[in-house]
């Protein structure tokens, strides 16, 4: 394994864990955006569905037992990437050790250039997030097991819906880039292939975010509530 | 002192292999024994020193760029021409050595050009496997066009960019032996001397173009390779730092100049704008093959060329050239391009310039192919010029662009001073009086990877155990005299800057040493000088200090060269009284105006010796020609 | 045109540096932009003072010596465009430009404008060619290359290593110029024995020297004079990453 840990010091490595857990962390956002959705569908079955993550991996598995593994695998996922972003930028900092007096940038995106602080706005919102509607501890009236309530007495309040709905749209530049990026990382690329990841890009960083986003806007607007 | 060219006897196809078998060898135990100096690292130098140490001798390379793969073999576009035969056309190796010695109207050596001709086909081989991306065939088989009006399909390319992707092949070949520790690497360091032990080469003195260091280098032998010299004409398509100086230098230690004056003009650059040109820029000259060279035929005709008719219009080679029309040889195009400026017909702001029209081929072809064609030409002219071809008619205006002169050197490619070895553009060996399209490239090639790395063998092995180091004083001596010289031009502190100097040498150079020659005018530019160098050494301001960059003093020491190098250009034109190849004495042509030569008198090699206090000597190596028959050119 | 200039002036490697104004009065717009600095040195030169330094050689846009950051764009405003070939005409009478070296740990700068690229070489020593000796070459057409990878190695092999992407990316990154040489000879059958070998000692000399790591910003792309396209870093990616999984490359 010690080949593993070699391989890692390479920058390019560094960025294939950062693709790859990048996948990961797709692959999870998006799921739970969809899972989200249920929200449309009424309190039974977004609750039933909240109960039945849990009842994940039976009956091989006890009761919430897949779901804490697939937590400590997010977990690692969530932590690999940090640990090469930070690294990658510790990096490139020394790269540039003087910086130019005047620079004009030609193709970077918006969403190129905030990755990282984009990066460090979603750690906070996803600690906020955990502790808001996992955990309950910062929420005014939590009720275990009632995901539906939960949702929409947080996003009644216009202050903590409008930060979720900005929060989501910072994630909606990141994958922007990310999930273009990735590919090239990975080095997966091609003639035809090319204007596909473009396409792929903004496609789910759209489908994500409008998810994510109809949520609170749903319950602000009224369109959802007790 | 007579010059012996060593040519090997027998029938010329075998007079390359029977010397290879003649030639003494290193045994390969001994080769790490040997430094060799290797001053250049173009196609030439670069090749050069990357077979020497794949053979096992210890290299030093110098050039003064950052990097080798900066050398000005770079800025080729066309092509490089092999005699391998794959189009099925009738070539040979006989045909491109006989189109080569017809092509220098016969000042070259049968013997050194039949070589050329023989190790072509070995360079493709080696560029190829080099990774070369040459054009090819959907077959995967490589690609040919034709050149140059040769008549065959001999010349490989890639794209227009086939000098740098040589370049960065035998470059990509030098790293490899930096990187293997038997190349040590100079970047940013110009070679100011050569130092002679007993009469034999054995070593250099440089200059660090970063901290201004003046050192020594000792070796067994000293190869140089470092270009042409057009820039002594300030403007030429030449790199701005190409300069003469190291060839010079050598040639103030005794080794013969040969044929100075053989200097070739590019019909098709982008003409001059301002007197803040820097350079010129060469279009490839496969742009004749479409377009059609033309100017108004009344003189200050002031109107734009798309609102001249078509019957005011002097389409000047087709008239005069029926057959070939605007594909006559480089030298005939410059000149008449020159003439027609001359008689006040030029078009463009300095009324020096021709136009070259596309609108026909347009008309015929469609934009599409013509783009195809000559898309990246076109675009590099509107970069320049900031007018679009597509629309009105390119301007172009003749400049220079190579030398066939340089250092004499014998067959084994040695100057007249013992180990002391010239390859590529700085030596006088294979183009005679004039240089065909795709040859140069050939030839700094053949002359690093297939000639030098045999004959240098030779000499070495006469010469074993014979080591000098630069404790010898003959190396603080040279280093003394290079530092006098260096202190010399910073004390000087007058009032005019080196490249106004530069300027006006190549203007008196241009005007009486350029397309045409006369007698008056070349005595004439002898004396103006002889002023001017007077004057720069009165008069010239290097601003700054040794011991730091300063592009002042390096271009001071050239220019200080390029004057004595000017001289001795005019001295050999003025000297050969026939009309040949790129040099055109007005004294010796047809009654129809064409370059008439003299074969009776000047079938020779104009090899010059340095004269510190005088007018240079001449020394004659005379021509054979065994095989070519010798013809008057005929483009009519 | 009257023009402004705020020029990097460094007198050595370990010199303090600082930005000076210098006035161009009579800049003509045909000039190139090196023309001008050649008349701004012309200027300073009469009146005794040192004139600015910069790489400079060919002009014509194939040697890669020239190198400036004009308004904070490697080679300036024109695409596809060294700077040697950038001509006044794309600048307006009383333009302020700013004008600054490249800028990276692995380019220290040596003198105003002038900056060491020897990295470059470094990386091209560690494994950027083919092995093979003068002479034991194969006849050219025996080894036969589908024009379309021929085509594509070209591409790779246009660049002229004059530093832009680096100058340009904001990590000060060398993907771009390493990926260019590892591509062309990685596209062409001559290159095939040492693909492996190849790309991961040039990544690891180019992670040796000090640039830093590809963020897929596309900024050395939009630069490059030559204009080689960010998808041969995509493939030097992929091919290192297999090389170090699935080879015996080291």
């Amino acid at each position: 394994m010690k080949w593993i840990f070699e391989l890692y010091r390479s920058p390019i490595a560094k960025k294939a864990v950062m693709a790859l857990t990048g996948v990961i962390l797709f692959g999870f956002v998006l799921s739970h955006m969809a899972g989200n959705l249920k929200v449309f569908q009424g309190p039974e079955k977004i609750n039933a569905y909240a109960e039945g993550l849990r009842e994940l991996g039976k009956p091989i598995l006890g009761h919430g037992e897949l779901l804490w593994i697939l937590r400590v695998g997010l977990l690692a996922a969530v932590g690999l990437h940090m640990l090469s972003a930070w690294q990658l930028t510790k990096l490139n900092r020394k790269a540039r050790p003087i910086s130019y007096a005047k620079r004009t940038p030609q193709a970077a995106t918006y969403a190129s250039r905030t990755m990282r602080y984009g990066g460090v706005i979603i750690l906070f919102f996803i600690v906020y997030h955990l502790l808001h509607l996992t955990v309950g501890n910062v929420h005014v009236d939590f009720k275990h097991g009632d995901v539906y309530h939960n949702l929409v007495t947080a996003f009644q309040n216009p202050l903590i819906a409008g930060f979720y709905i900005l929060a989501v749209t910072s994630l909606g530049f990141h994958l922007y880039h990310g999930l273009w990026s990735l590919f090239q990382s990975l080095g997966w690329s091609g003639p035809r292939f090319n204007a596909f990841r473009r396409q792929f890009a903004i496609a789910f960083a759209a489908i994500v975010t409008v998810g994510f986003v109809s949520v609170p806007l749903a319950i602000l607007s009224g369109f959802i509530g007790h | 002192m007579p010059l012996n060219a060593k040519i090997p006897s027998g029938p010329i196809e075998q007079k390359w292999d029977r010397h290879r078998f003649d030639l003494k060898l290193v045994n390969p135990a001994n080769k790490r024994k040997f430094d060799i100096i290797m001053v250049g690292t173009g196609l030439a130098g670069g090749s050069a020193a990357a077979t020497l140490a794949e053979l096992g001798y210890n290299v030093k390379a110098f050039c003064f760029q950052d990097s080798p793969r900066r050398a000005h073999s770079i800025a080729a576009q066309g092509g490089i021409n092999a005699a391998k035969n794959y189009q099925n056309d009738g070539d040979s190796i006989y045909r491109l050595f006989y189109d080569t010695v017809k092509g220098g109207d016969y000042r070259s050596r049968e013997a050194n050009v039949h070589r050329l001709a023989q190790v072509s086909v070995n360079i493709i081989d080696q560029c190829a496997a080099q990774g070369v991306p040459f054009a090819r065939e959907y077959g995967g088989t490589l690609d040919n066009r034709s050149f140059g009006g040769a008549q065959v399909s001999r010349t490989f390319y890639a794209r227009g960019q086939t000098g740098q992707q040589l370049l960065l092949g035998a470059y990509q070949a030098l790293e490899r032996q930096i990187g293997a520790g038997k190349v040590t690497m100079y970047p940013r360091t110009e070679m100011l001397d050569v130092v002679l032990i007993d009469g034999r080469a054995r070593g250099i003195v440089t200059r660090d173009l970063i901290t201004g260091e003046v050192s020594s280098h000792a070796a067994d032998a000293v190869v140089l390779a470092t270009g042409g010299y057009s820039n002594v004409f300030f403007l030429s398509t030449n790199a701005k730092n190409c300069n003469v100086t190291a060839i010079w230098r050598a040639h103030r230690r005794g080794a013969h100049f040969a044929n100075p004056c053989f200097t070739q003009i590019h019909p098709t650059c982008i003409p001059v704008s301002g007197d803040y040109q820097s350079k010129l820029t060469l279009m490839s000259e496969s742009l004749r093959n479409d377009g059609r060279i033309w100017v108004p035929k009344t003189k200050g005709d002031e109107r734009p060329a798309n609102q001249i008719p078509e019957a005011e219009r002097d389409y000047y080679l087709e008239r005069k050239y029926p057959s070939f029309g605007n594909l006559v040889p480089r030298d005939v195009a410059s000149r008449n391009a020159k003439e027609v400026c001359d008689e006040g017909q030029g078009v463009g702001p300095s009324g020096l310039g021709v136009y070259l029209d596309f609108a026909e081929a347009i008309g015929r072809l469609g934009k599409e192919a013509i783009s195809e064609r000559y898309g990246n030409l076109f675009e590099m002219y509107e970069k320049i010029t900031g007018e679009d071809p597509y629309e009105v008619p390119m301007r172009i205006y003749p400049a220079l662009h190579y030398t066939m002169g340089g250092l004499w050197v014998d067959y084994n490619l040695m100057t007249s001073v013992e180990g002391l070895y010239a390859i590529g553009e700085a030596n006088f060996s294979d183009h005679g009086a004039n240089r065909l399209g795709a040859s140069a490239l050939m030839q700094g090639l053949a002359d690093g990877y297939f000639v030098l790395p045999y004959t240098i063998g030779d000499y070495l092995s006469k010469h074993m155990d014979e080591k000098v180091t630069t404790d010898h004083p003959a190396f603080a001596a040279t280093e003394a005299e290079v530092r006098d010289r260096t202190e010399k031009l910073l004390a000087i502190d007058g009032s005019r800057t080196v490249d106004s100097f530069h300027r006006e040498l190549g203007k008196l150079m241009w005007d009486h040493c350029g397309m045409n020659r006369n007698d008056a005018g070349l005595r004439l530019a002898l004396e103006k000088i002889s002023a001017l160098e007077e004057e720069f050494w009165r008069d010239v301001k290097v601003v700054g200090s040794s011991d730091t960059v300063n592009q002042s003093l390096e271009k001071a020491g050239r220019v200080a060269d390029f004057f004595e190098l000017a001289k001795l250009m005019c001295y050999d034109a003025l000297e050969r009284t026939e009309s040949c190849g790129g040099h055109f004495r007005e004294e010796s042509q047809t009654p129809e105006g064409e370059a008439l030569r003299n074969d009776e008198d000047f079938s020779y090699v104009s090899a010059w010796g340095y004269n510190p206090d005088g007018a240079p000597q001449l020394t004659k190596e005379d021509l054979e020609f065994e095989y070519v028959k010798l013809t008057q050119r005929s483009y009519k | 045109m009257k023009l402004t200039l705020n020029v990097w002036r460094q007198a050595g490697p370990d010199a303090e540096g600082r930005m000076q104004r210098y006035e161009a009065p009579d800049v003509s717009p045909e000039m190139s932009f090196l023309e001008m600095l050649d008349v701004v040195n012309q200027r300073l030169e009469e009146n005794g003072e040192e004139p600015i330094v910069f790489d400079h050689d060919c002009r014509e846009g194939i040697c890669g010596a020239c190198s400036l950051m004009i308004d904070g764009v490697a080679h300036g405003p024109q695409a596809a465009t060294t700077a040697c070939q950038l001509h006044m005409r794309h600048f307006k009478d009383g333009d302020e430009i700013t004008i600054e070296p490249w800028r990276a740990a692995a380019f220290p700068v040596l003198k105003d404008l002038m900056v060491d690229r020897s990295a470059f070489d470094r990386i091209i020593q560690s494994g950027g060619y083919i092995s093979i000796n003068t002479g034991s070459a194969p006849d050219a057409n025996e080894v036969l290359v589908p024009k379309v990878d021929a085509d594509q190695a070209f591409e790779a092999a246009a660049c002229i290593g004059c530093g832009a992407c680096v100058a340009q990316c904001p990590n000060g990154a060398a993907q771009l110029f390493t990926s260019a040489k590892v591509s062309h000879l990685g596209l062409v059958p001559q290159g095939q024995p040492e693909r492996d070998q190849r790309v991961v000692s040039m990544v690891a000399q180019m992670e040796a020297e000090a640039f830093g790591s590809c963020t897929n910003h596309r900024e050395c792309e939009a630069v490059c004079p030559k204009e080689i396209s960010i998808d041969f870093i995509a493939r030097m990616n992929r091919d290192y990453l297999k090389a170090r999984i699935m080879s015996r490359a080291k």
